[in-house]
């Protein structure tokens, strides 16, 4: 069942700050699909490997080499905020 | 006839004899996108002017706003990431460039392709070439609107459950996923990984070949590209179905299925058969989970792939009008409210739910597990045809609102589509006829993975035998 507190925490750890009433509408969204997708309950799936890839392709590695790629200042391109090569937040700690 | 009615196939042809420039092909184009993104709004921004092109395949393309081009604005159809300008192009623009291409992007998407109507873009809904008042599919609806509607020669999408073949469908187009790992992911902003496929949107199945010709091949950026072979897809564009053995699918055709869609398809099968393909029904006995896998593996993967939008890399930054938490938990969790709209949210929550602590086994797990169980099924049914033929989506292009409100009703339309992505073969969806209100309607085919020529070739006789590749939308 997912009311308005499951649906406040999950969005803490998702990081979202939700408005007061929209926690509500989320709710009723969130619990019509769950509701839908509980349907899987009905196969038995003790046996079945979980898909972790599609195609038969495994550990694809490749050498540990240095290459040409982005600079800091392009990569830094559009960071909102920045300082001396780095990204720059707002205060971590009180 | 216009520029804008022609194949990309026939431009070429035209260039060949000397018959026009590519200057006035992209001029004209130019002048097409513009007049009609009124009606259409395709394009989130219109482009400025049309690059110059000395290769072999000068014309202009279409590009998702999804997939990277160096320098230029890059929204996904979102808020938050306003101003963001890529410093790289995606693998699949570069190769665009390579054979001539005229990039044009800014193509209207549902929010970070979260949607299967193109209403849920930060940037007004698109609205569909055959009748204004109806949707263009989605999520890709930008790239099948502008391509219906002669605003590009052709153009690319991004398919994680159906959104280049949905609007395909809906837009009278032809729309191909392809296999995963057939085309590069470098450059494409991430949806659910192990489902996302870049595809080509074209007017006819040969540009379709054409352009996929230009996109496949391996990408040592993206680990997931496939390194083999690519065969020149327009070598398969023959006009031969004898005694191929198409597979009919019992559980794709369904009650609830629109009649027109029905009766157009059964017909479609009848033009195979009576072409010399054997014909034979077959089972993919889990078909019914997909929809309830896709929406927790692809909303698992999608929450995962969406923190990235920070308020920290890229775009916008919000803060609060008074302190709640720590300052950077609060500049995180506002943005992310004010940068995302409501279909994001709920994904990113579904995805998190799925994977939070008490729920992965029981949700997330299963869910990898049901998928094992649609691929076999491919597996199973590919041992006994050479290809799958079904609807594309259940019914023609619903109207502007009618679904928007009811996330699960809207989840359904994709549910013809969603097992190719969770099995990882290809799939086209092309035109077939028209609703009584002259909609188009798709028809679907399937291979196995890697057999994009045996779906190229069926796809080609089909069309070629029928004259609906040749109708296009009045604007």
């Amino acid at each position: 069942m997912i009311n308005t507190n499951t649906v406040n925490y999950i969005a803490s750890l998702a990081r979202l700050h939700l408005d007061e009433g929209e926690a509500g509408k989320f709710a009723r969204n969130l619990e019509d699909i769950i509701h839908y997708v509980e349907q899987l309950n009905k196969l038995d799936v003790k046996d079945v490997k979980p898909t972790s890839h599609v195609l038969d392709v495994e550990n694809v590695f490749r050498a540990d080499a240095v290459t040409p790629s982005l600079s800091n200042d392009q990569a830094l391109g559009f960071a909102v905020d920045r300082h001396k090569g780095f990204y720059k937040v707002p205060k971590i700690i009180e | 006839m216009n520029f804008f009615d022609q194949t990309a196939h026939e431009l070429l042809a035209l260039l060949k004899e000397g018959k026009t420039t590519s200057e006035a092909i992209a001029s004209s184009f130019m002048t097409r996108a513009k007049v009609v993104n009124a009606k259409t709004n395709a394009f989130i921004r219109l482009p400025e002017a049309a690059p110059d092109s000395c290769g072999v395949i000068p014309l202009p393309i279409g590009i998702k706003d999804n997939i990277c081009i160096k320098n230029a604005l890059t929204t996904c159809g979102s808020r938050i990431l306003v101003g963001f300008r890529p410093p790289y192009d995606a693998g699949v623009v570069e190769k665009v460039k390579d054979s001539g291409g005229i990039v044009l992007g800014g193509l209207n998407m549902d929010e970070f392709a979260f949607g299967s109507s193109t209403e849920t873009s930060a940037y007004g809904p698109v609205r569909n070439p055959w009748d204004q008042a109806h949707v263009p599919g989605g999520s890709s609806g930008g790239s099948a609107a502008s391509v219906a509607a002669g605003q590009v020669v052709w153009a690319l999408g991004s398919d994680t459950g159906g959104s280049v073949r949905q609007p395909a469908s809906f837009c009278g187009v032809v729309g191909l996923k392809p296999t995963y790992g057939r085309v590069s992911r470098y450059g494409l902003v991430a949806f659910g990984s192990s489902l996302d496929q870049i595809g080509p949107l074209t007017k006819d199945v040969t540009d379709c070949a054409m352009l996929l010709n230009i996109i496949a091949g391996f990408d040592r950026r993206d680990s997931t590209s496939v390194d083999r072979p690519v065969p020149d897809y327009t070598k398969a564009l023959v006009r031969d179905v004898k005694s191929l053995r198409i597979g009919v699918p019992r559980e794709y055709f369904i009650e609830g299925i629109q009649p027109a869609v029905l009766k157009a398809v059964r017909d479609a099968i009848d033009v195979l058969k009576n072409a010399g393909a054997v014909v034979k029904e077959i089972s993919l006995p889990h078909t019914q989970y997909a929809v309830a896998v896709y929406y927790i593996v692809a909303t698992a993967e999608a929450s995962s792939n969406l923190a990235r939008f920070d308020g920290v890399q890229y775009g916008l930054r919000v803060l609060p009008d008074k302190a709640r938490k720590t300052a950077l938990v609060d500049m995180y969790e506002t943005t992310r409210q004010k940068g995302f709209g409501d279909e994001a949210k709920r994904r990113i929550m579904l995805g998190t739910y799925v994977l939070s602590s008490g729920y992965y086994d029981a949700y997330y797990l299963r869910a990898q597990k049901v998928r094992t169980l649609i691929k076999q099924d491919f597996e199973k049914a590919f041992a006994q045809c050479d290809a799958i033929v079904c609807p594309t989506s259940p019914t023609t292009a619903f109207r502007i609102g009618e679904k928007i409100a009811d996330p699960l009703a809207m989840y359904l339309s994709d549910i013809f589509t969603i097992p190719a992505n969770l099995a990882g073969i290809p799939a086209v969806s092309l035109p077939c006829g028209f609703d009584a209100q002259k909609l188009p309607i798709g028809l679907q085919i399937m291979t196995k993975a890697f057999d994009e020529e045996t779906l190229l070739r069926v796809a080609f006789s089909y069309e070629q035998a029928t004259p609906w590749h040749l109708e296009r939308a009045k604007l």
